[in-house]
């Protein structure tokens, strides 16, 4: 039997954070269809990687965790992102400076070696990104690491080493127990996260913020899926308006429903 | 020559139907056929199933205990034995298969493509990102498998009219215990229709107002024999429950008919009913954006429309 003193479960959260496009911002295609256009667009944390950060405060305020450490991959410019979690309550942060595209499986390569370096009890992060909506880091780092995952959380619980978690399936409810360290990524409906506030900002500007990089990690961008071509989706005609119920009637029978 | 292994999603003895339709996606990449691996406890039945598909040619049954739930910690790395024959291993792009196949790409040394939308070679293939809102063209080098989950609105279930044989397999790999199945709390489906094979939806957002009210849309729904989705906002606002959402971050479903009743047609949304047939948009707010989209708008509220229509189609 594992001796529980009551003290923290968790010493450590590690939080993945990475910088996207808002997610008000109308995308737009470049040009020359190589891309979206990102200068001048509002770039915010992945909304589910900002819930993922909400409830490791949340753990660490309710005295599971003592440190919450936030870590982004990307160019100079994800200390912005990095710095709003920082105020909103991070403790320290490490960005791993790359500036050419990052596969899912690069990052999960990179989180692996900060997990190994920083001995997390365990890794939140959002259950996808909202630019290339890929769905795959933290599952790809559970499979790296060799650790359990448990992703589209939407109640997590930690007890004695043990994190009880409600996912998110298409049949409903799912709730699965794993052991720590674990993996979990999050779903919408987790928790609505904190607004950042002013003084917390300046706060923010103190906390550490250690810059890595790729090769001095010892992580090889992986190769592997190569984007050769961008276009903009098939768009849906504007249909017709119709004045009356009856005429909505009329309309869907002559598309052939209800006959 | 690609060799296609397609990992099953199966419940309650059945072959979910999004099989069926990675099925039709791994013939647009090999045309001669695919295997299909059905892992469980006992899951000879829905094995049966897959074997009836046409263009499926071998299926193997993975049967032990430990498969009882799908636990991708613990299925991951048994496919990934035996992935070890083929070109492509495919899985749904439901959350099974979401969960499922990134494990097996990273156990593999892969990357994976997500949510494919369609085949323009064995190695380059299409897929939605920004919420669809841009769609990419990806390529998958010689050197590596290509592991991807099929996003399943944009694929027709294959046929019945196979007759492959059923194997047992027996994948060497050794399974993690730290991952424990607890309990599965079924959504408030019941009896209607699935939302994600249904081929008439009527879904209701904010608009509706609350649970209560929500019974107008069931009432509705049965009367036509429709499953019933809902926005993101209703599933918030807890008038219904999570897997009743529909958009980016729920289901992506193509019926023949969408009746949306009191929903905006936020983008997120809107990525989850692109492939539908009609889109009806029912909406007191002549300004809504789900207006530019639908094939039939109705400006109107949605108290009286619902009557309204009940009656006309009674
Ligand atoms: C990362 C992210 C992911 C998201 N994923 C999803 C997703 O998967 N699915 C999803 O749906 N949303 C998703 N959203 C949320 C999305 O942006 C919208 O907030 C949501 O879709 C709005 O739901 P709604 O249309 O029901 O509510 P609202 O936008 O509030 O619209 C309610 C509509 O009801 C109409 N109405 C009110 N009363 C009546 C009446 N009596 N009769 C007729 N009409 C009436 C109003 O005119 C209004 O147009 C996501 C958001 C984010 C940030």
């Amino acid at each position: 039997m594992q001796c529980h003193t009551g003290a923290r479960n968790v010493q450590k959260i590690m939080v993945c954070l990475k910088r996207v496009v808002d997610y008000n911002v109308r995308i737009r295609l470049k040009p020359d269809n190589s891309g979206v256009v990102t200068d001048g667009v509002k770039m915010s944390i992945n909304p589910f990687d900002e819930i993922a950060l909400e409830e490791a405060l949340r753990l660490r305020e309710r005295g599971v965790a003592a440190e919450v450490l936030v870590v982004g991959i990307g160019p100079a410019d994800c200390q912005q992102q990095l710095r709003t979690g920082l105020a909103m309550g991070a403790d320290r942060a490490i960005l791993v400076e790359h500036d050419d595209e990052v596969l899912p499986l690069t990052a999960a390569r990179v989180f692996l070696r900060l997990a190994e370096r920083e001995q997390p009890g365990l890794v939140l992060l959002g259950k996808q990104a909202i630019d290339d909506d890929c769905n795959q880091t933290g599952q790809m780092l559970a499979a790296l690491w060799g650790r359990p995952q448990a992703t589209f959380a939407s109640k997590l619980e930690i007890e004695a080493g043990v994190a009880v978690v409600t996912r998110e399936v298409d049949a409903g409810l799912e709730v699965i127990s794993v052991d720590l360290p674990a993996v979990v990524t999050t779903d919408l409906r987790l928790n609505e996260p904190r607004y950042v506030k002013l003084p917390d900002i300046m706060k923010a500007k103190k906390k550490p913020l250690e810059t890595l990089t790729l090769a001095g990690l010892g992580v090889a961008p992986a190769g592997g899926l190569r984007t050769v071509a961008w276009e903009a989706p098939q768009a849906r005609q504007k249909g017709a308006m119709v004045t009356d119920v009856d005429a909505l009637v009329a309309t869907l029978r002559d598309k052939g429903f209800f006959n | 020559m690609p060799k296609v292994l397609i990992v099953a999603e199966h419940s309650g003895g059945r072959l979910n139907q999004s099989t069926a339709r990675c099925v039709s996606c791994a013939l647009q990449i090999e045309g001669n056929g695919a295997d299909v691996v059905v892992l469980g406890q006992d899951c000879a039945a829905p094995a049966a199933e897959a074997a009836t598909l046409r263009g499926v040619a071998r299926v193997l049954s993975v049967q032990r205990p430990e498969n009882a739930a799908p636990l991708a910690a613990v299925l991951a790395p048994q496919i990934a034995a035996l992935a070890a024959g083929y070109s492509h291993v495919l899985g749904p792009s439901t959350t099974f298969g979401k969960d499922l196949m990134p494990r097996v790409a990273a156990l593999l040394g892969a990357g994976q493509v997500s949510d494919l939308m369609s085949v323009e070679g064995p190695r380059r293939f299409k897929r939605p990102v920004y919420a669809g809102n841009a769609i990419v063209t990806v390529e998958v080098p010689d050197s590596l498998p290509v592991v991807a989950t099929v996003r399943t609105a944009s694929f027709k279930p294959a046929g019945a009219g196979g007759a492959a044989a059923v194997e047992a397999a027996t994948p060497g790999a050794e399974l993690p215990g730290h991952t424990r199945f607890v309990e599965q709390r079924g959504g408030g489906g019941g009896a209607r229709p699935d939302l994600q094979t249904a081929r008439l939806v009527v879904s209701g957002g904010r608009g509706v107002g609350s649970e209560a009210n929500f019974a107008l849309l069931y009432q509705f729904a049965a009367r036509i024999g429709a499953a019933v989705g809902a926005s993101r906002a209703a599933v918030d606002a807890g008038y219904v429950p999570n897997d009743m959402q529909v958009g980016q971050t729920g289901k992506i479903i193509a019926p023949e008919l969408y009746m949306a009743f009191g929903i905006s047609g936020a983008i997120q949304h809107l990525t989850g009913i692109k492939d539908a047939g009609l889109i009806v948009a029912i909406n007191k707010d002549p300004e809504a954006p789900i207006f530019q989209v639908a094939d039939v708008g109705l400006v109107g509220d949605l108290f009286t429309v619902i009557p309204a229509l009940e009656r006309a189609l009674a």
